[in-house]
């Protein structure tokens, strides 16, 4: 804050106000370590925000509180119903709120701009500029990816020829119209073609992204919002802002890196790769035998298993199968066998999304295993129940040179005694990737809906008590 | 100016690192959770256009601050919200006094 005409003791207040919600924010991420003590993270981040918003309403330059009322108003209204959205829909509401907080980063850059107050001063306007461009970028590319995953959009990859020089040429003019800006102050027309050329970035970068891909790019766009935030705070002079942002982005850029590993694929890969396009004609021949089973049979051999271990994938989340998986692990639990769930990184559309779907249906948590520690039970283990996850029990990718996933670490369902896999039809998945899991020996495919084949499965089970 | 400047810089480092070590410690299990309480976190923001709106300098900068207001505050309030909604839902089989 650079006037201290009014009141310092009120700078200083808000400032001490702001040093302990930094610290509260910090201390309800290293909270969230553990599900034991996550609850008071959420409580630590909700008492520093709102000691922030109170500060910052003691600000001295601030004269007119009735449309900060209305506003306050207005988006919690809004934000309670997306507060209240369903588990499987969490993320595109997670990539609608990257959306909006880029919306609000850009919104105040470009006020900021019209209002002069950096544009004297060379690193004012850099990171104004680097606001703007990530803000605008993350605004629009988060609202792709919302509608991809809420099937407004196709989520097929959408590509052209020529896609990434047009995205190179895309950023490389808006960063190029920046560094022009910072030494040429006066030629304030550029300031809208840059949030433009951001906007129109953002859309074009998402686009020519797949569905299966979105966990990565959701955590990137997470790290982009944190970046520009922070960009924010380095306009504004707000240490808190500059905090939260890096907290932000350091956490988004984490997640993106442990999807990409769980892909085995780079950042640039995933944003420039159009992925799922070349391989369809790979696929196609279904001549190869398949064993199949049905639903007595299947219950007949999971209630003589020791050991059942269910792998789910985003197929579950789509058919809404998980309450049914819950009953079915009840119907087993009570049988004496033991059932863990494989969680593979990248199953589901976001970081964790499948064992936030797991935990609504009430399993308890110790029950989802992540991937490196269950891998080596799978020799050991009598049925690998695959429920709607296709790529990442695909062992090709261990053994397949030519595979477009070959190298990306799967769960070794296949090292099973038995492995049943349920799947709509014999159509390969969503990459359009053949997985040769399912012409093995010992998989048997259960042919039908989840929702479904799993709710039979119980019956029998049940039945046969 | 420059020393604010050298100032944030320092704050952003440090920042950046605690943001790395206390994210690693973070149990895949949660990821989503931390997502949108990043998330929420990150709608900080509503402060810087709180002040924009409040100063009423213009009338361009107090609409767009009112609608970043109204972005961020659904943030916080829906980021937090379902935030504890989901973690309410993490229930372990173990009989323990949690």
């Amino acid at each position: 804050m650079s006037e201290f005409t009014a009141s310092p003791y009120a700078v200083y207040l808000i400032e001490f106000i702001y040093l302990i919600a930094s610290a509260l924010f910090i201390l309800s991420l290293k909270w969230m370590s553990s599900p034991a003590t996550a609850r008071h993270g959420i409580l630590a981040g909700e008492i520093g925000m709102v000691l922030a918003i109170a500060g910052t309403l003691l600000h001295h330059g601030i004269v007119d509180w009735k449309w900060i009322i209305i506003a306050l108003v207005l988006g919690s209204g809004i934000g309670i119903p997306l507060g209240m959205v369903q588990m499987t829909a969490v993320p595109q509401r997670t990539a609608l709120s990257h959306a909006f907080g880029a919306l609000c980063v850009t919104l105040v850059g470009t006020a900021e701009f019209y209002l002069g107050t950096q544009n004297n001063s060379k690193f004012g306007m850099t990171v104004l500029s680097m606001e703007v461009i990530l803000g605008g970028l993350t605004f629009t590319g988060s609202l792709m990816a919302a509608g991809k995953l809420q099937e407004i959009l196709p989520q097929r990859p959408i590509t052209y020829k020529g896609q990434n020089l047009v995205n190179f040429l895309l950023f490389a003019g808006a960063v190029g119209s920046a560094v022009y800006l910072v030494l040429h102050p006066e030629t304030q027309i550029l300031f809208p073609v840059i949030v433009g050329i951001s906007l129109i970035f953002g859309v074009l970068l998402v686009i020519p992204i797949g569905g299966a891909d979105m966990p990565t790019v959701i955590s990137l766009l997470n790290s982009y919002a944190g970046l520009s935030a922070a960009a924010m705070g380095f306009v504004l002079q707000n240490k808190l802002l500059i905090i939260a942002g890096a907290l932000d982005g350091s956490s988004g850029l984490i997640l993106s890196i442990i999807m990409s590993k769980a892909m085995n694929r780079s950042f640039a890969n995933v944003l420039f790769g159009g992925f799922g396009q070349l391989q369809a004609s790979a696929a196609g021949q279904e001549a190869k035998p398949v064993h199949s089973a049905t639903p007595e049979e299947a219950a007949a051999i999971l209630s003589a298993a020791n050991k059942v271990v269910i792998v789910p994938g985003y197929g579950m989340a789509v058919a809404q199968a998980q309450h049914k998986v819950r009953e079915l692990y009840d119907a087993l639990t009570k049988k004496g066998v033991e059932v863990r769930f494989a969680i593979h990184p990248v199953a589901g559309r976001m970081p964790g999304h499948m064992n936030v779907l797991l935990a609504e249906a009430d399993i308890p948590y110790d029950r989802l295993i992540e991937m490196d520690e269950i891998n080596g039970d799978f020799p050991q283990t009598d049925v690998a129940l695959v429920v709607g996850a296709n790529d990442v029990t695909n062992p090709a990718a261990r053994t397949d040179q030519s595979s477009p996933i070959f190298g990306m670490p799967i769960l070794d369902v296949d090292k099973a005694h038995t492995v049943m896999v349920i799947k709509r039809s014999m159509n390969p998945g969503f990459a359009g990737i053949d997985n040769p899991l399912y012409y093995l020996g010992n998989t048997l495919m259960l042919f039908g809906d989840a929702k479904q084949f799993v709710g039979a499965i119980v019956r029998e089970l049940g039945g046969g008590h | 100016m420059s020393s604010n400047l050298i100032d944030a810089l320092f704050v952003f480092m440090l920042a950046a690192f605690i943001g790395f070590e206390v994210i690693r410690h973070v149990s895949p299990l949660l990821h989503t959770p931390l997502m949108s309480l990043t998330n929420a976190l990150d709608a900080i923001a509503v402060v810087g256009a709180i002040v924009l709106v409040g100063e009423k300098k213009s009338t361009f900068a107090t609409v767009l601050g009112v609608i970043a207001i109204v972005a961020a505050t659904s943030n916080v309030v829906g980021g937090f919200f379902i935030t504890d909604r989901m973690l309410r839902m993490f229930k372990t089989s173990r009989p323990t006094n949690k």
